[in-house]
Order: C-alpha cells, then sequence, then structure tokens
C-alpha cells in the first residue's frame, strides 16, 4: 500500500508546482560583524562531523597595481612560507597532521584560503589563519623559489594549452581599460619581476579584518564560532587604511565591434568566441543579472536550448555550443556565446550560424515550457545544495566579496524566479547588440 | 509548508555527529544487492550503478565502441528521442549523468523524492532500452572525433597514451578507450547493440543508494531498473603482463612545458602489505603538499606547480605512477630528483616521524570524506568492486594504525624499483634522451 500512496502524493504534485518551491537554504545560515568589521557567515550541516573555514579577502587581481600583475596570486602561494610563529610549510603540515586538508584560490574580486577539518579543530584553523592575517615573515629564497612556482603554474595552465592562451588574448581585447582584461595570474613579463616588496605591499594593503569575510561550514553552531572568531580575528584591529571604494578604472561604451584571431599548432579543434559586455548582479537590484543568467539557459544551457536545438540538432553545423553568464562580479561582466563546428564547417560558416539563431530568437521569444522547466531545475537545486554546505558557503564567499549581501544572495533564487519571458526579451535585445561584441577566432593555421 | 518545518525540526532533533555510516545491505525479490545509506533530512536521493567491465570489453577493432555507446544512452529511449528525453529529465529535475573507465561503465543518478517514479522510469529506459538513433549516433560519434583530435594535441593526454602504449603491448587497456579516429569512424549501430548487450550486464551490476528512500522502496526500484538487462557472456580481460623498461622515453612535441609521467609495479589490493604500500605512495609523492616529492622537486627547487605518485588500481594491471611537468629546460632536473627520491626511498625507507605524520593525516582524514549523500554513495559502490567487507569503514583506521616503521621499510624494499621506473614525457626536453 505505501507505494500506492506514494504515486498518489506524485500524481497530486505533478499538477502544481514542484514542492522544491518551499526549499531555500537560508534556514541554515547565520551572520555577523564582529567590532573590527570581519564579516562572519555560518552555515550549518550536523549529518558529519566536518567543517570547512574559509577566509576570503576582498582583493583579488583586479586590485592589483599597474605592472605588477600576478601579485595578487603570488601573494597567496607566500601565505603558505612562515609566520612569526609558523615555520615555513608548517601551516599544511599542520592541518594534514590533523587530517585537514588546505588551499587557496584567487580571482579578480577575491582572494580566499580553506581548511577542511574534523569539527573539534576549528579553532587550531582560526588560530593559524587569524595569524598569517597581519604575521607572515618572508625571505628572498621564499620569494625566488615560490615565483619560479607560479612561472610554471603559469606554463601548466597557460603556456601549454592553446585555447588558455586563446581566452588569454581575447579577455585583453573585450577589456581596454579594466583589469578585467589582465590574467589572473599575470603576464609572464610582470610576474619574473615580482618582488617581496611587491607582495607585502599588497598584503598590507589589503590583508585586514576589515576587508575580510569568514564562512564557517559544516557541525559547528553559530554561538560556538562567533565565540571563536572573536578570539582569534575579533584582537587584530581594523586597518584604517583601507581604502574606502575599490576603485578600478571602468570600461568606456564600446562602439566598435572588435574581432580577432588566435592562430596555434596545438588547436585541434578550432571554435569561435563571441562576448557581449553585460552588467553584473547588484545589492538591491539584481533584477537584470537574473534575466541574463535565464538568457544564457534559454539561448544556451544545454542540449534543449536554443542554440543546440539549431545548430546541433536542426542544421547539424555545430558539434557543441553554449551560453554563459557569470552574474556573480565587482564590475561589468560578460554575456558569452560559443559554437564548436562539426569538420567542414568554416569558422566564418558557424560565426553566420550563430548570428542567425540570434535573430530568429529575437524574432520568436521564449518558449514558456522551457523556460518553466528551467524554473523548476533551478527551484531543484535549492534542495541539492543542501548536500553541499562547501558549495554553499563559496557562494556566499564569492558574492560578498563582489559587492552583495546576505540578503542578495538570499533573495536571488527568487529572483530568478519572477523573470519573465518579457524580462528575457528585453535582456537580449539590450545586451546581444552587434556593436557591443568581441568575436574571436580559435584555429590550427591562418584559414 | 508542511515540508519546511519538517526540515527544521530535523535539524534539531538530529544527533551532533555521525561517528560511523550505518550501511544497510539490500537484496531484491530478483536478486540484486545494492548498499544503502538512509538519510531522510533532504528530499532526494543519489544512486550510484557500476557495470564493471568498461572500454576493456570492446571486441577486436572496434575500440570506442563501449564509448560512443555510452554516450548514446541519454540520447532517446522508448517514445521519446534525444531532445524529447533531455525535455522530461529537465522537468523533473533529475540528473543522469554516464561514464565510461577501462574496467567500467559508471551511472551517477540523483532524483528528487517528490517524483522519483518518474524519473526512474526514464533511468530505466535510458539504460534498457535506449534507442541508438541513426542522426543521435552520427551527432555523438562527431563529438566523440573532436575529443579524439584534442587528445592528439594535448601533452598530456598524449603522454598518457605514449605511456599505455609501452606498458600494456596488446591488452585492451593499450589503446585509448575512447578509439581513434579509425576505429570509432568504422563502428555501426549493430556495434553499439553489442556493445550495450556486452556491458551493461546484470551479473556484474553494483548499486548504493544514499537519501530519502527505505530498504523496501529500494529494492523494488532494483528489480524495476536491472531486472530486463540481459546476462554477461563476454569474459574479462585477463591480467596485462606489464612491460617496464626503465629509462626515459621521449616523445617530442612542440610545446613550452615538459609533461613527464612515470610508472612501475604496483600492489594487488589483497596483499597483506597493501596498507604499507598506501603509506609509503603517500609519504612519497601522495598527499598533497606534505611528500617529499612535492618538498623536494617544488618547495626546495621551484621546478614544478605540482608533482604526484599513486598507487594505479586497474582491474588487470596495478601500477605505481606519477606525473611532473616542468619548462622544457628543467624537465631534466626534475626527473633526476624524482629519481633520487625513488632510490634512496627504496633504500632507506622512511623515519618514524613520517609515519606517524601520514597515519594522523589519513585517520583523521577518513571520517571527513563521508560528508555528502552523493560522496557516500561513491565510496560504498567502490567498496563494493573492490570486494571488501561492509563493515569496512568501521575497521580502515585500524588497519592504517597496524602498519609499523618495519613494514614500511620492508616493502619498500620488496617494491619500490628504481631500475624499472620509467619514464614518458612529452615536449621538448633538454638533457633528456
Amino acid at each position: 500500500m505505501k507505494r500506492f500512496t506514494a504515486v498518489l502524493a506524485t500524481l497530486m504534485t505533478f499538477s502544481q508546482p514542484l514542492q522544491a518551491a518551499d526549499h531555500n537554504t537560508s534556514d541554515l545560515v547565520t551572520d555577523f560583524t564582529l567590532d573590527n568589521g570581519l564579516e562572519v557567515v555560518v552555515i550549518e550541516d550536523h549529518r558529519a562531523p566536518v567543517v570547512v573555514h574559509m577566509l576570503w579577502y576582498r582583493a583579488g587581481s583586479a586590485d592589483e597595481p599597474v605592472g605588477q600583475s600576478g601579485v595578487a596570486h603570488f601573494l597567496e602561494h607566500l601565505l603558505f612560507k612562515g609566520t612569526e610563529t609558523l615555520e615555513p610549510g608548517e601551516f599544511s603540515a599542520t592541518v594534514a597532521k590533523n587530517g585537514g586538508t588546505d588551499n587557496a584560490f584567487t580571482s579578480y574580486d577575491y582572494t580566499g584560503y580553506y581548511q577542511r577539518v574534523a569539527a573539534d579543530r576549528l579553532e587550531l584553523m582560526m588560530k593559524m589563519e587569524s595569524d598569517r592575517m597581519v604575521n607572515i615573515r618572508l625571505t628572498e629564497e621564499d620569494i625566488a623559489t615560490e615565483r619560479d612556482v607560479i612561472l610554471e603554474e603559469r606554463n601548466q595552465r597557460v603556456e601549454n594549452n592553446a585555447s588558455a592562451l586563446f581566452r588569454e588574448q581575447k579577455r585583453a581585447v573585450q577589456y581596454l581599460n579594466h583589469r578585467y582584461g589582465v590574467p589572473i595570474i599575470g603576464w609572464r613579463h610582470e610576474m619574473e619581476e615580482l618582488s617581496m616588496e611587491d607582495a607585502l605591499s599588497y598584503y598590507g594593503t589589503y590583508y585586514s579584518p576589515n576587508n575580510a569575510i569568514l564562512v564557517v561550514a559544516g557541525d559547528v553552531t553559530p554561538d560556538q564560532v562567533e565565540a571563536l572568531a572573536q578570539k582569534y580575528y575579533g584582537v587584530i584591529p581594523a586597518n584604517p587604511d583601507l581604502p574606502t571604494e575599490r576603485l578600478r578604472s571602468q570600461e568606456p561604451p564600446q562602439t566598435a565591434a572588435r574581432r580577432m584571431t588566435f592562430v596555434d599548432p596545438r588547436v585541434a579543434q578550432p571554435y569561435v568566441s563571441r562576448s557581449y559586455l553585460a552588467p553584473e548582479r547588484n545589492s538591491g537590484d539584481q533584477a537584470e543579472a537574473a534575466a541574463l543568467r535565464m538568457l544564457s539557459e534559454v539561448l544556451g544551457g544545454g542540449q534543449t536550448a536554443v542554440m543546440a536545438e539549431k545548430l546541433q540538432f536542426e542544421t547539424q553545423q555545430a558539434v557543441y555550443s553554449g551560453a554563459f553568464y557569470g552574474g556573480t562580479s565587482l564590475d561589468r561582466t560578460t554575456f558569452d556565446l560559443v559554437v564548436v563546428p562539426t569538420p567542414g564547417v568554416s569558422l566564418e560558416e558557424a560565426e553566420a550560424a550563430m548570428d542567425q539563431v540570434l535573430v530568429e530568437f529575437l524574432e520568436e521569444g521564449v518558449d514558456e515550457a522551457h523556460l518553466e522547466r528551467i524554473k523548476t531545475q533551478i527551484r531543484a537545486s535549492e534542495i541539492y545544495a543542501r548536500d553541499d554546505v562547501e558549495g554553499l558557503a563559496n557562494r556566499y564567499g564569492r558574492s560578498l566579496t563582489q559587492g552583495l549581501t546576505v540578503q542578495d544572495v538570499q533573495d536571488w533564487p527568487n529572483v530568478l524566479q519572477a523573470v519573465t519571458a518579457e524580462d528575457i526579451m528585453a535582456a537580449a535585445r539590450k545586451v546581444l547588440n552587434p556593436k557591443t561584441s568581441v568575436t574571436g577566432y580559435l584555429m590550427a593555421e591562418e584559414g | 509548508m508542511l515540508r519546511y518545518c519538517l526540515i527544521a525540526l530535523t535539524l534539531i532533533v538530529t544527533t551532533p555527529a555521525r561517528a560511523a555510516v550505518d550501511i544497510q545491505p539490500v537484496t531484491s525479490p530478483g536478486g540484486f544487492e545494492a548498499w544503502l545509506v538512509e538519510e531522510h533530512s533532504i528530499p532526494f536521493v543519489a544512486l550510484e550503478l557500476r557495470f564493471k567491465g568498461g572500454a576493456a570489453l570492446d571486441l577486436p577493432g572496434k575500440k570506442g565502441a563501449t564509448n560512443l555507446m555510452v554516450g548514446l544512452l541519454e540520447e532517446g529511449t522508448g517514445d521519446l528521442d534525444a531532445r524529447g528525453f533531455a525535455r522530461e529529465v529537465e522537468g523533473l529535475a533529475a540528473s543522469f549523468e554516464y561514464d565510461v573507465y577501462d574496467d567500467a561503465v559508471t551511472v551517477s543518478a540523483r532524483f528528487l523524492t517528490e517524483n522519483q517514479d518518474e524519473a526512474l522510469a526514464l533511468l530505466r529506459g535510458s539504460l534498457v532500452a535506449p534507442r541508438f538513433d541513426e542522426d543521435a549516433v552520427e551527432r555523438v560519434r562527431g563529438q566523440v572525433l573532436s575529443a579524439i583530435r584534442s587528445d592528439l594535441k594535448s601533452p598530456r593526454d598524449i603522454a598518457s597514451q605514449a605511456m599505455s602504449e609501452l606498458l600494456y603491448g596488446d591488452h585492451p587497456y593499450a589503446l585509448p578507450l575512447m578509439g581513434t579516429l579509425d576505429s570509432v569512424e568504422a563502428l555501426s549501430r549493430d556495434d553499439l547493440v553489442t556493445a550495450h548487450q556486452n556491458s551493461l550486464t546484470r551479473d556484474r551490476v553494483y548499486v548504493s543508494a544514499v537519501g530519502d528512500i527505505t530498504a523496501d522502496e529500494l529494492s523494488a526500484l532494483l528489480d524495476s531498473l536491472l531486472a530486463d538487462l540481459p546476462e554477461a557472456t563476454v569474459p574479462l580481460p585477463g591480467p596485462a603482463s606489464l612491460n617496464l623498461p626503465g629509462g626515459t622515453e621521449v616523445v617530442e612535441f612542440e610545446t613550452p612545458q615538459s609533461v613527464a609521467l612515470f610508472a612501475q609495479g604496483g600492489i594487488e589490493r589483497e596483499d597483506p602489505d597493501f596498507f604499507p604500500a598506501f603509506i609509503l605512495d603517500l609519504i612519497i609523492g601522495g598527499g598533497s603538499f606534505e611528500s617529499r616529492l612535492m618538498e623536494e622537486v617544488r618547495e626546495k627547487r621551484g621546478l614544478t606547480y605540482g608533482v604526484y605518485s599513486f598507487l594505479a588500481d586497474k582491474d588487470q594491471a596495478k601500477l605505481w605512477m606519477g606525473s611532473v611537468a616542468s619548462a622544457n629546460d628543467r624537465v631534466a632536473q626534475a626527473v633526476s630528483v624524482i629519481r633520487d627520491e625513488w632510490a634512496k626511498a627504496a633504500e632507506d625507507g622512511v623515519t618514524a616521524e613520517e609515519l606517524q605524520d601520514a597515519k594522523t593525516y589519513l585517520t583523521g582524514a577518513y571520517p571527513l570524506r563521508f560528508d555528502s549523500n552523493a560522496s557516500i554513495a561513491n565510496i560504498m559502490v567502490a567498496m563494493q568492486m573492490d570486494n571488501m567487507p561492509i563493515d569496512y569503514i568501521a575497521t580502515r583506521n585500524d588497519r592504517v594504525n597496524a602498519v609499523t616503521l618495519e613494514d614500511i621499510n620492508r616493502v619498500a624494499k620488496r617494491l619500490l624499483d628504481p631500475e624499472a621506473l620509467t619514464f614518458v614525457v612529452v615536449g621538448q626536453p633538454v638533457g633528456l634522451e
């Protein structure tokens, strides 16, 4: 009988919106701010005795001084060297001895450090992470060796990969005036010149409690976290000289379409890629970004999206196609399209086919059934997100370092649900403007 | 709103920590076995299926058939063509991922409790009755050919393929699991039907589930999902005889950073020396930042961004492998440092402190793996494929702690073989032949 009632229940929910509508993840989250300005977000998940401890700084590669590209990422590496009380390498060694893992990451707008450990080791992590917020000690040997390491990292991620080199060049073409056009890892000739003084200057400017966000997720309570955060981070004074605004030179209006071609014999699969400057999510004002996010899903979010439908199924001119929008960004972001042509289809033909899809889409509009499926998936993703609190921790860290608030993060699923087909078309008409586009070809030899 | 309140309540009454995972063995009326962990606090299920065999079951001359077949499982079943199937899956907010390895076809599914029956009906159709429509075959074949062409120009994939050819001779492992441009071009629809019959078989399947589902529900699910699959008729390949000549093979490729892979013989999981070998590997190069290789090659000399070793546990080949990448003019030094470390560990073993640090890392890290439905399901299905007992999780840390310095240094002498350590280097390395 039990199965029968289960089936009945399913039939009932079928005619209604998915139950997932009742779920969001905000019930797991508590946030507060210490007197010295450190913001704290706690995400509770008591299923396993594990905790993820993350410290995010509102400082990334786009905050670097001119001529020192890569210094944010270089400093991130150097934070694993010594402090006044820790030997070089002792930080990670201590985490490992406690059964934990640790790492760090740098992006345009943020730098983050994290450890994943047993919940009862949280205090030790806070002790060490708060220590290296202000107490690092570097030697010239650390600088020389670690600079070689980041150059090899650049070799591995970029120089050895034609597609990565292409994306780097294309981004430089997209951003005329904003630091988003400079690679996070840095230009090689500037990385080679990075000095201890450069690293320490960036450290002194940006690493302080009033420029950081602590995110703790897992088997902890907000009270525990608050007491420990107060003890270790709360005693570090705010930096009174922290720049009050993250001033970056902004992009001028784009008035001419730009094109570039990157040729490398290591290219096996040529493709065409297009980007448009686009507005990002802003605090209290996320509707347009939500429409762009939905546009990316409708146009190029998978097998049933408009681009796949027309280019992969109908005309079979593409092996793969997709649309992407990274809305979480401090400054202007991009809306991206990519088409990978089938053999025998040139990049010019692929581009023409892509443009034809856009023209038709602007005439035909959004398929309501498709939009409803996308909204269903977004609702369900909030259920699946409860199984991955580290993912939730990243969501808060990324958002809070990129100009958003806890409230914005929690509003976002509802803002997405509220997007209408008309909103999507309005966003498409505004952003998909040929004059404000950058088109890149990646190919093995001159066509 | 009711569901929301239930969730909040669950969070309050949940015990503070789950020290061990409570695995229930489930046997269906049809005879299928599965391991289950019930976790009703989130209304979804993570389901993992593994079919032993994988790309190694490709028939002679048909390399890539299993891979192409697996790529077509989500391209239509019953009344649904590829797009129809995708629309149905999206509408249920379920996710089905199908993948292929040398020794297994893997299926990872997650679906919401509220539409579980519809989701499973779709999954069943994709496994039992894929359509292999002509247009879908050509479309997916085009995607596979594109991926093969990309691998032929990627230093890491070139190195991996060169190493496989060197190691495995005429064993099926020697060929890339996606096949070659020629073999994939030549595959027919019949080849795909055969690959489907040969590899998705009811007597070689392993199952785990974690989430909002009971043992009774899982039992019924197993029969409806799997009962219509065929029995296996193609034998698994025999053990590979490994060719490890030592020395360094260079594959010229124009790129600024050389990619090196290295290999020597490994160890069976059933071998009583497996745990000492596992800990030894961690100390040499298996950890993240704490290994000897990371210390010597990266931290002291800045020769690479990453250097790793690992025990490669294929069903028909046991290897000890590793990798490093360094600029063309520095890779010779990186290779030399790795060879020195290998010889040093074989000769002198490890220290008591290194062993103790490795133990505290391994025993402390182990419980942290069981932190989500998805990861527990993955671990449980892997345990079954490795023939581990259902109580293994509770005993594993004891096995780690039982390893003595004597054990590990005896095993270092027994297993580490600097003469056989064979490198493949792809790039334009200076000073290597």
